[in-house]
């Protein structure tokens, strides 16, 4: 049975506006998660899989209580490894609500992740990473300014260093994830200028590329807007295992999702 | 030849195999490593029996049929696959794969299937059932109800036994192997002496039972002797073991050609004697892995004869040979021995099959080795199914149990169960929103059911008179049960399975349902949305007009999947109030077979926004696409359906995109371990796990030469998919995949 705690009174850090829910993610964290992807994000990659949750209106509003309680739910599944993901979106953006969140899942003795871009970094997001969050995944876009600009639409790509530089710091645990467009970003000059910017970073366990897909094409249709990326095409086997070479001379662990 | 040593206990004194097995058993923690390949005789024989199933599936599924012989016991000369290779040895004939009469269960039925086949049963053998032989199905008939036919023409009721045979019971075929058939005959008799009066009809009905089973095991030492083998003796070896155990299974498939004749738990009994023989440095890992291989195929190339439309209900030729692997004892040891292992290892050696149907019994706490290495058979060939160890056990009491043909727990040589196939539960629900009508004929059905005549479903209304539905469908379904079992008793007793399980076990009566998600959205729909019956000149129901929103089962949402868990309630306890033949003790279970598929052609337009005709989802399964949380979300649904009002099994078939469960083989076979961990803690009773892409299943539709052993698990049981019908194929391939990016 569902055992609803006593409604709290709705205000913004009680609610969270999600754009779906995936009671079974084997991708975004280790061991099962339960995912819940937040509406909303401040950038418009190109490849973007989720476009439809870009956008910071629409989304549905979720009580934090009532998600707990979803994810308790789902605690019998998660093993020693497992928990609850937010991604998005950009789950940075509404921050202080996480912060009720991941408290009351701490509580439950649930795990928690993060999977962001890093262009947040205010009082609520450094609370929630360094007193709630388990683990970040850091989504790396690109190396240089220009390629961030042309891919994300948005300049300063030093903020999502800096994000993680502030989790180093903490000493708490960091993934990082990287979109590989051959290319665009699957270039050895970049790969290794990657592999620099965070040899020496010992809060990384690991670093995970996520070969570029078209799946998220329709998506794209669906809401009118231009798909930019069509003339991309999908890495080859031996791209993924050149890109993942150089990465392994600078990381732990390199693993291809 | 000397007799093994064994650690003695009560099951010296009298029959209890699982005192022998909890003294003698040697649990095993340990990994895979120590299996191995196919031996070269295993190589070979297989080769035989894929040429034959090649000719088989060429020949529109029967390759051989035999039109001169009743099948008994002792029935038929030896027969054998290619004799120098095998060291298993046993046919149901004289030759591999032939298909023979049964016409015990029907006469009619075997007729049919033979004219389907372009034959006809010997004059003979016709003049007999004809004129002066009566069968089961004859007696059914001779005693059915206007009202209950019916019920069972529209649909209401459907697959009942009463032209096939129920099948369900499990012989302890290891009582043969552990105690040889001279002592089993010396304990029938001296059962029988002390059936004593007064004479009721139960008492004289018992004492001619027990004379039958005497008969049958006396039939089994002769069917021995036809192998050359001693079954009057208990075995000496392992392989001995292995082959005295398959010689009672094949007096019991020789006999009875039941829907579903499970095995048992017969692998960690004969771990025993394969770990004796081991430690005695008699055979090495490679004969017992080649008496595991051997006797496994042996259960694979078991065949009925069927006709066409049996495939509606039951489709893909299954056996159900059910093997129940693992679980733990009461004591807190496991049961997972080597040879569960080498079982599974089968899958491999001769690849991928719906049978024997391997049942893991899964408990949190079986040893982590062996769960990893079920995940890996799993995810490697879809052909096995779990089922939750702690819950049945601790449930039904016993730590020695099969499953009857899906899911069903049976207490081994003590307990045995009636089949009932099941009722369409949906169509019940309409006959709430018509007035008692069938909603396709408009045949007045049920009475003292209001027509409805008012815009909106209301949903108190429709519960109550869903309430009056349920009880008459419940009474007219408990009235054929009773005739069914009472004529096949009498005309098709189950001698040879029964002479193997104690006299006067206990019986279970199992009822089932159809359609139970269709009954819990459309519940919901009227519930929390609005829905609006069209309605045609005669009044029945021929569409739904659902405005509003409302949730549906397969989303762990409570709202409505209190609604499942309450209509499964309501359905067992109105089955709970009547009385049953031989006193059995009423149970039910929520599986469909492929049935899911015929019992949705039969059933109108439904208040859920299902149109007339759309095939139901498999067993207690959320609707195909309606589970759009995910997986566990899923799952978590049909944990709440409580096993106490269902104990005959809750059948939840799985698939998973293999990507989906994990990025490499090392975190699927994790993530697979830790899902069924997950989901039995919840209470929840079986699951079906598929890990196939449906590129594939479109694939083998269009190229079926080439997945000639493609296993699938459908309902509580796999078949080879490239044996299924169209448009059962199709219905697979709808079903919610779920996939996660």
């Amino acid at each position: 049975m569902l055992n609803l705690k006593p409604s709290p009174i709705k205000t913004a850090e009680n609610i969270l506006r999600v754009h779906s829910i995936e009671s079974f993610g084997t991708h975004d964290g280790p061991g099962i998660r339960f995912i819940v992807f937040l509406q909303g994000c401040k950038l418009k990659c190109m490849y973007c899989h989720n476009p439809d949750s870009i956008a910071t209106s629409g989304g549905k509003e979720y009580h934090i209580e009532e998600l707990v309680q979803m994810a308790i739910k789902m605690k019998s599944y998660f093993g020693k490894k497992g928990g609850v993901t937010v991604s998005g979106g950009e789950p940075m953006l509404q921050a202080k609500a996480l912060i009720s969140f991941f408290k009351r899942l701490k509580e439950e003795g649930i795990n928690t992740n993060i999977d962001t871009n890093g262009r947040i970094l205010n009082h609520f997001s450094t609370e929630l990473l360094d007193d709630y969050a388990d683990l970040i995944m850091l989504d790396i876009k690109h190396m240089t300014e220009e390629g961030y600009i042309a891919l994300t639409g948005k300049p300063n790509k030093e903020i999502a260093f800096n994000f993680a530089k502030h989790r180093e710091d903490s000493g708490k645990k960091m993934w990082l994830r990287y979109v590989l467009i051959p290319g665009i970003t699957n270039k050895p000059e970049l790969l290794h200028a990657l592999g620099k910017h965070f040899k020496d970073y010992k809060t990384i366990e690991q670093i995970e590329l996520q070969p570029y897909h078209k799946l998220g094409i329709h998506k794209w249709e669906a809401l009118g807007w231009d798909y930019e990326l069509k003339d991309a095409r999908e890495n080859t086997e031996e791209e993924l295992i050149e890109a993942s070479n150089i990465l392994s001379n600078y990381f732990k662990k390199v693993k291809v999702n | 030849m000397e007799v093994k040593e064994f650690k003695n206990g009560i099951w010296t004194e009298s029959v209890n195999v699982r005192d022998f097995v909890v003294n003698n058993i040697t649990p095993y923690h340990g990994t895979s490593e120590f299996l191995v390949g196919p031996s070269a005789k295993t190589q070979k024989l297989w080769d035989v029996c894929k040429e034959a199933t090649k000719e088989e599936r060429q020949n529109n599924g029967v390759r051989s049929v035999d039109t001169e012989t009743i099948s008994t016991v002792s029935a038929f000369e030896a027969g054998y696959i290619d004799k120098d290779n095998e060291v298993i040895v046993g046919l149901q004939t004289d030759e591999l794969l032939k298909r023979t009469m049964k016409p015990f269960g029907g006469f009619k039925v075997v007729q049919k299937a033979l004219s389907e086949q372009g034959v006809k049963p010997n004059e003979a053998i016709t003049e007999l059932f004809s004129k002066y032989v009566k069968s089961h199905n004859d007696g059914v008939f001779d005693a059915y109800t206007t009202e209950i036919k019916k019920f069972r023409s529209l649909g209401f009721l459907t697959g009942l036994p009463d032209n096939y045979a129920r099948g369900r019971i499990i012989g302890d075929y290891r009582r043969v192997a552990l105690y040889g058939l001279n002592y089993l005959i010396e304990t029938k008799k001296e059962d029988k002496e002390n059936i004593t009066g007064p004479m009721t009809e139960a008492v004289i009905r018992l004492r001619e039972e027990v004379s039958e089973q005497i008969k049958s095991l006396k039939e089994m030492i002769q069917l021995g002797a036809k192998y050359n083998l001693d079954l009057g003796r208990p075995a000496e070896n392992a392989q001995e073991a292995v082959q005295w155990t398959y010689m009672a299974y094949l007096a019991a498939v020789k006999e009875q050609d039941g829907a579903a004749m499970s095995l048992g738990n017969v692998s960690t009994f004969l771990d025993i004697y394969i770990e004796n023989d081991l430690q005695d440095g008699i055979i090495t890992e490679v004969e017992a892995q080649e008496y595991i291989d051997q006797f496994v195929m042996k259960l694979r190339m078991v065949r009925h004869l069927r006709m066409g439309a049996y495939d509606e209900i039951f489709a893909g030729d299954p056996t159900w040979v059910t093997e129940a692997i693992g679980g733990m004892f009461d004591d807190g040891r496991t049961k997972v021995t080597k040879t569960s292992y080498r079982f599974l290892n089968t899958l491999y050696n001769l690849g991928p099959s719906p049978e024997p149907n391997m049942t893991i019994l899964w408990s949190e706490d079986l040893p982590q080795n062996f769960k990893d290495y079920c995940a890996k058979v799993s995810i490697d060939t879809s052909s096995i199914q779990f089922e939750n160890d702690e819950l049945m056990r601790k449930s039904r009491g016993s730590d020695d149990y099969g499953i009857a043909c899906c899911v069903s727990y049976q207490e081994l040589g003590k307990s045995i169960q009636f089949f009932g196939a099941r009722t369409n539960l949906a169509k019940t629900l309409l006959l709430a929103i018509n007035g008692g009508r069938c909603e396709e004929t408009g045949v007045q059905m049920v009475e003292g059911i209001e027509a409805c005549d008012c815009e909106y479903l209301d949903y108190d209304k429709v519960m109550a008179n869903f309430k009056i539905a349920m009880k008459e469908v419940a009474r007219v379904y408990n009235d054929s049960m009773n005739i069914i079992h009472y004529m096949h008793d009498k005309y098709y007793y189950e001698k040879a399975q029964m002479a193997l399980i104690d006299t006067n076990p206990s019986i279970n009566i199992a009822y089932g349902i159809a359609g139970l998600s269709i009954v819990a959205d459309s519940l919901s729909a009227i519930k929390y949305a609005k829905v609006k019956p069209i309605r045609d000149e005669d009044g029945l129901t021929v569409d739904f007009k659902i405005e509003g929103e409302f949730p549906c089962y397969g989303n762990d949402n409570d709202r409505v999947d209190t609604l499942a868990a309450k209509a499964v309630a309501d359905f067992n306890n109105e089955l709970k109030q009547l009385p049953v033949y031989k006193n059995a003790e009423p149970t039910m279970s929520v599986l469909t077979i492929t049935s899911n598929v015929s019992y949705g052609k039969k059933t109108g337009a439904t208040p859920d926004g299902r149109a007339k005709g759309i095939p139901f989802a498999p067993g207690a399964n959320p609707m195909h696409g309606r589970d759009s949380q995910g997986a566990i979300a899923s799952l978590n649904s049909v944990a709440k359906i409580d096993y106490e009002d269902s104990q005959d099994g809750i059948s939840n078939t799985f698939s998973i995109v293999p990507k989906s469960l994990g990025a490499d083989s090392e975190e699927q076979i994790e993530n697979l371990a830790t899902i069924l961990d997950g989901y039995f803690s919840r209470n929840a009773q079986h699951v079906n796990v598929n890990v196939l892409n449906k590129e594939t299943l479109m694939d083998a539709m269009e190229h079926p030469e080439e997945y000639p052993q493609l296993t699938i698990r459908v309902s509580g049981y796999a078949v080879n998919f490239v044996r299924l019908t169209r448009e059962q194929q199709l219905e697979v391939i709808t079903r919610s995949f779920h996939e996660s990016m």
